[in-house]
Order: C-alpha cells, then structure tokens, then sequence
C-alpha cells in the first residue's frame, strides 16, 4: 500500500525558532482565526452544543410545537419501565457481541493473508473492499433478495447440499445474525485499514525474529500482533462505536416508515436507534429520544473510556509521545 | 530444502484460493443485483434461482424511469452533493491551513476540542441539530443536508492539517518575502500543492453523500426533494409492491454504478482516505 505523505512526514516545524517573521502574529492571529471561523462554529452548533442541548432536551417533555417543559429525570424513570425500550437493548446488545468479534477477527484474518501476498494484492483488495463502498440502501435490497429463503442464491447452495436452511429475514431468531451477515460483507474497510498496518511492520524485525529461530507463530504472537495492536485498538473502538448505532439496513429491511409500530417479527430488528428514531421523528417525543440518545452517549463513553484503560495492558506503543 | 519449499508454495497456494475464492463470494451479490435487474418480473421468484436471465430484459432500466422519477432523484442527489462537498472541502482547508501553519493564542486547545469529536455518535447530536433547523424553518429544503459541510468536518480537518504540515515551509517564507497575503498563499501555494489530499477529501465526501441515507430521512420528506437512497426506498416498499422488484433492482444497480466506477478511478484516493481517517462512514 502506498505510504502516504501524510504519515510519514517528518515534522515540518521544527525549524520554528529560526523563522524570522515572529514579529508578525498580530498578522497570524488575525489571519489564524479568521480562516478556522467557520470551523469554530460548525462545533459550536452542530456538535458541542447539541450535546450540552440534548442532555437539557432529556429532562423535558417537547413535542415541537409546543415549548420544551422541565419535567426533570421523568423521560428516564419512563424509560426503565419501558418494555420496548429494553427489548432495543436487548438486540443492539446481541448485534454488537456478534459483530464486533466477529468483524475484527474476519478482517484481521484476511488482511494477513493479503499482506504475506503481495503479489495480486490490488486485485485481491479490490474485491474484497468493493462491497464497501454500495450504498446502504442498495445493499439492503440486494441481501432483501439474497437472503430469500425460498428464491435467494444464499440458501439455494444449502437446500442443494440438504443443510438446514435459515428463514433469515422472517425468523425472529436469525435477524440479528443476518444483519451481522450483511455487515460483514462490507468488511472492506477494517481490512484495508489493518493491511496497511501489517505491511508498516518493519521486515527487518522479522529477519531477526527468524534468526533467533523463532517459527511463524512466534513471529506473529510477538511481533505481528504487538506491533498492529494500537490499530487493532483503533478498530475496535471504531467498531464498538459504529455498532452501538446500527440503523440503516434495519430501518430499510424492517421498518421502512418513520412511525411503524413494529421492526421484523417479534420486534426482532428494534436496533437501539431505530426505537429512538421512531420516538423522534414518528411520535416527535423529542425529550423522550433525547434521554434515550443521551443514555446511549454515556454508554458509548463509558465503554470507550474502559476500552483506553485496558489498553495499557495490551496495546504496544513504539514511540513515546509525538502526539497529534 | 525441497520439503521446505513444497511446503512453501503449497501455502502459498492456499493463500492465493482463499483470497481469490473469498473475493469471489463478495461478487455474487453485484451479479445477483445485475441479473435481477435484467429479468422479467416472472424470472425472480423461482426456484432455483436463475443466474442468467432469459430473456434480458434491457426495458427494465428504460421503463424505471418512467415508473419513478428517476431524473428528479438523480439531480437532487447531484446538488446536494455538489454543494456538501464544496462547502465541506472550502471550509475544512482554510482551517486546516489555519491548524498546519499559523500561530496564534488557542490555537491548540481549539483544535484538539475539535479533534475529539471525531468519535463523537451521532445519535446525541440528532435531535437538536433538527430542532434547530427546524426553528430556521429548513425543514423541506436540502439546506439541512448542505449547510453543516460549510462548517467544517473534524475528520477532514486533521487529514488535511496532517498534510500541510508536510508541505516545506520554504516555499511559504518565500512567497511571504515576495510579500504575498495569508489567504494568497493559501489559495496559490498550499492548495495548489494538496491535490492528492484534496483528491482524498474529494472522493469521501461525494462517497458520503451519494450513499447517505439517514439524513436525507430526517429532513426531506417530499416526493420531488427524495435522493436516490430515499427513492428507491420508497420504489421497494410503496410503489407497485412485489410486482416492481425488477424495476427496484434496475434502480439499485443505476446506485451502485456510479460508486464502482469512483473506486476504479480514484482507487489510490481511496484506499488512501480510508487508511487515514479509518472511519466509517
């Protein structure tokens, strides 16, 4: 893979103190700020504050039209005694211990093998990450179809070969899992991702591991893993993130409207955030939705936080320091 | 040492048919797509499933434009996209710039504040992002899908900070003697020199917004403002039902066309954004 520029640069500044235009930071003051105001404000109004407004949004009842009314932790003691709401936890909660292991452990495994080849490896990264970039609704219709249990291509090889046959989409038990299905298609780009880290692992480490007489295992336990573990780490908070908030294919395959009252049979497809959005933007209970947002926010943190603190255990760090 | 080299290359081997096999599978579903799209209405529901259609029916991707407005949504995703992506390149490299090169007070703080909200869920920022929209009375125009791009993007930010930093300082400082303004240098001598990362930016943000599908959502909710995402969304589940799958298929392929063809053309900027950002989109 192509280093990039970006990352390989050396640090362009150090030459700093020598610079002879010190005296003009009125100029890059002036300048300096004037070039990142927009960028101030897009965090301002679209991010920060919206975090800071959604927590106040969670203890009131708003319904848009009229004034937001404080009515303190009530959205949230509602929330507890909320079945549908639990029964959302219950499935996001499934779809992430499938997911997140899975999806790593897939795309690590394949990246491997594309970074012992380098021979064909454009070809190979090609088609493996195409699915990638097929927009979501597409997506969803194709494995709408792919995964018919009576006409679909997926278990017509199943039927074939007499194997049990799924009724993926239909069966309250195998949603989750075909959504974890479908997921994985577009595996591509945690695979790119970790192919470029293994192929940044410098070769002469592995001369010297092989001269120390250490067998493919060994190189790989203690110096392929160790030296991708801070990406792996990335990946895995990106992925735990990025799960926590499916919604797409689950509101495509199984919902379809804003205010449906159900998602696939037995509610088997209530994702977290479909059961927000539905509260949003079906039944515009905005405090409500909030509360909901706002306790996923905390989770999210919350894991991402344990996440940070575990990873002196196991991530490995080359350098010290050099931030940004 | 033969032995070891039968072993070598039998593993090789392996390799090789497991990645070309795997990549295969992740095929089958775009020539699943592209044979439904070609059949007849009557092709799809049979078992076994049917891989080649007979006959192709070239009429389904003409008739689809007359069933639903196909041209409507194709333009409307057009101009959304154009100005998303505009908006989005324009202000995130002038404060990138900004980032890279300038010194002032609070520089560091403002862009470390801005940096971590790269992860920041989405879901939080939701409801009163469209709440605020909805009090500027934007609801029903495609402002809402453009407007937070003229703002900057985090992620966009950092990448294009990360490659200003690489570009010499010498070329500045000469241009600085010759007595050219801030924004002069940024226009003539830094932006000019980013192509690839430009490139990079370039190719997320139309990725991002042809694909997008939650926004688009939220905010629009007419017939003649949908995207293509809503639009065949709502071609598959309220117009003409089952009866219309070909038609569906027809109009998912259109979808998915344009995007392969983007990663064959740009594939370095590809791989190359997802690399840096390692986000997903």
């Amino acid at each position: 893979m192509q280093s990039s520029p970006a990352q390989s640069a050396p640090e362009a500044q150090t030459d700093r103190g020598l610079r002879f235009f010190q005296r003009l930071s009125f100029e890059e003051t002036l300048f300096g700020w004037m070039f990142i105001i927009p960028a101030v404000l897009g965090l301002l109004f679209f991010r920060l504050g919206p975090v800071f407004a959604s927590f106040y949004l969670s203890l009131t009842k708003y319904e848009i039209i009229t004034a937001p009314q404080w009515i303190g932790f009530a959205n949230y003691t509602k929330l507890v005694k909320d079945a549908l709401w639990l029964r959302s936890i219950e499935v996001t909660l499934w779809y992430v211990t499938l997911f997140v292991p899975l999806s790593l452990t897939f795309a690590y495994a394949v990246a491997l093998l594309m970074s012992r080849n380098v021979r064909g490896i454009t070809t190979y990264r090609t088609l493996w990450y195409l699915p990638s970039v097929v927009p979501v609704v597409a997506s969803a219709t194709i494995w709408r179809w792919g995964l018919n249990p009576e006409f679909g291509p997926i278990n017509y090889p199943l039927k074939v070969l007499g194997l049990p046959a799924p009724r993926w989409l239909t069966d309250p038990d195998w949603i989750v899992p075909s959504i974890v299905f479908i997921g994985l298609w577009g595996l591509g780009n945690s695979v790119l991702i970790f192919l470029a880290s293994l192929i940044s692992v410098p070769r002469t480490y592995y001369e010297a591991a092989e001269v120390d007489g250490a067998n493919s295992w060994a190189r790989f336990r203690h110096v392929t893993l160790p030296l991708t573990s801070s990406i792996i780490f990335y990946q895995l908070i990106v992925t735990v993130i990025n799960s926590f908030q499916v919604f797409g294919v689950a509101y495509i395959l199984f919902v379809s409207n804003p205010s449906a009252s159900s998602a696939g049979p037995n509610n088997a497809a209530l994702f977290y955030v479909l059961y927000m959005f539905r509260n949003a933007f079906g039944y515009f209970r905005n405090g409500y939705a909030s509360a909901m947002a706002w306790i996923l926010f905390l989770v999210i943190m919350l894991l991402t936080a344990i996440l940070f603190y575990s990873q002196r255990r196991w991530v490995y760090y080359e350098t010290e320091g050099g931030g940004s | 040492m033969t032995a070891f080299r039968i072993r070598h290359n039998a593993s090789r081997f392996l390799i090789h048919l497991t990645l070309a096999g795997g990549g295969a599978l992740m095929l089958v579903p775009f020539f699943w797509l592209l044979s439904s799209s070609l059949k007849a209405p009557h092709e799809i529901f049979v078992f076994p499933p049917k891989w080649i259609p007979d006959p192709i029916r070239w009429a389904n991707y003409l008739e689809v434009f007359e069933v639903v407005s196909v041209m409507r949504y194709a333009a409307n995703t057009m101009t959304i996209t154009f100005f998303s992506t505009l908006g989005v390149i324009v202000s995130s490299s002038m404060a990138a710039y900004s980032f890279a090169r300038l010194r002032f007070k609070g520089r560091d703080i403002v862009f470390a504040l801005i940096l971590s909200t790269v992860m920041l869920p989405y879901v939080v920022t939701m409801i009163p992002v469209y709440i605020l929209f909805t009090r500027l009375g934007w609801i029903g125009t495609f402002l809402p899908l453009i407007v937070p791009d003229w703002f900057g993007g985090p992620i966009t930010i950092f990448l294009l900070r990360q490659f200003f930093r690489t570009i010499p300082l010498e070329l500045e400082d000469a241009a600085r003697i010759d007595g050219a303004s801030r924004p002069r240098i940024f226009a003539q001598i830094i932006l000019p020199l980013s192509r690839s990362a430009l490139t990079v930016v370039l190719v997320l943000s139309l990725l991002h917004n042809w694909n997008d599908f939650l926004t688009p959502l939220i905010y629009l909710h007419k017939r003649d403002l949908f995207t293509l995402a809503l639009g065949l969304n709502a071609l598959q589940y309220f117009e003409g039902g089952l009866d219309w799958t070909h038609y569906v298929m027809a109009l998912a392929t259109l979808m998915v066309l344009p995007v392969v063809i983007l990663y064959f053309l740009a594939q370095r900027a590809f791989v190359e954004g997802i690399v840096l950002t390692g986000l997903k989109g």
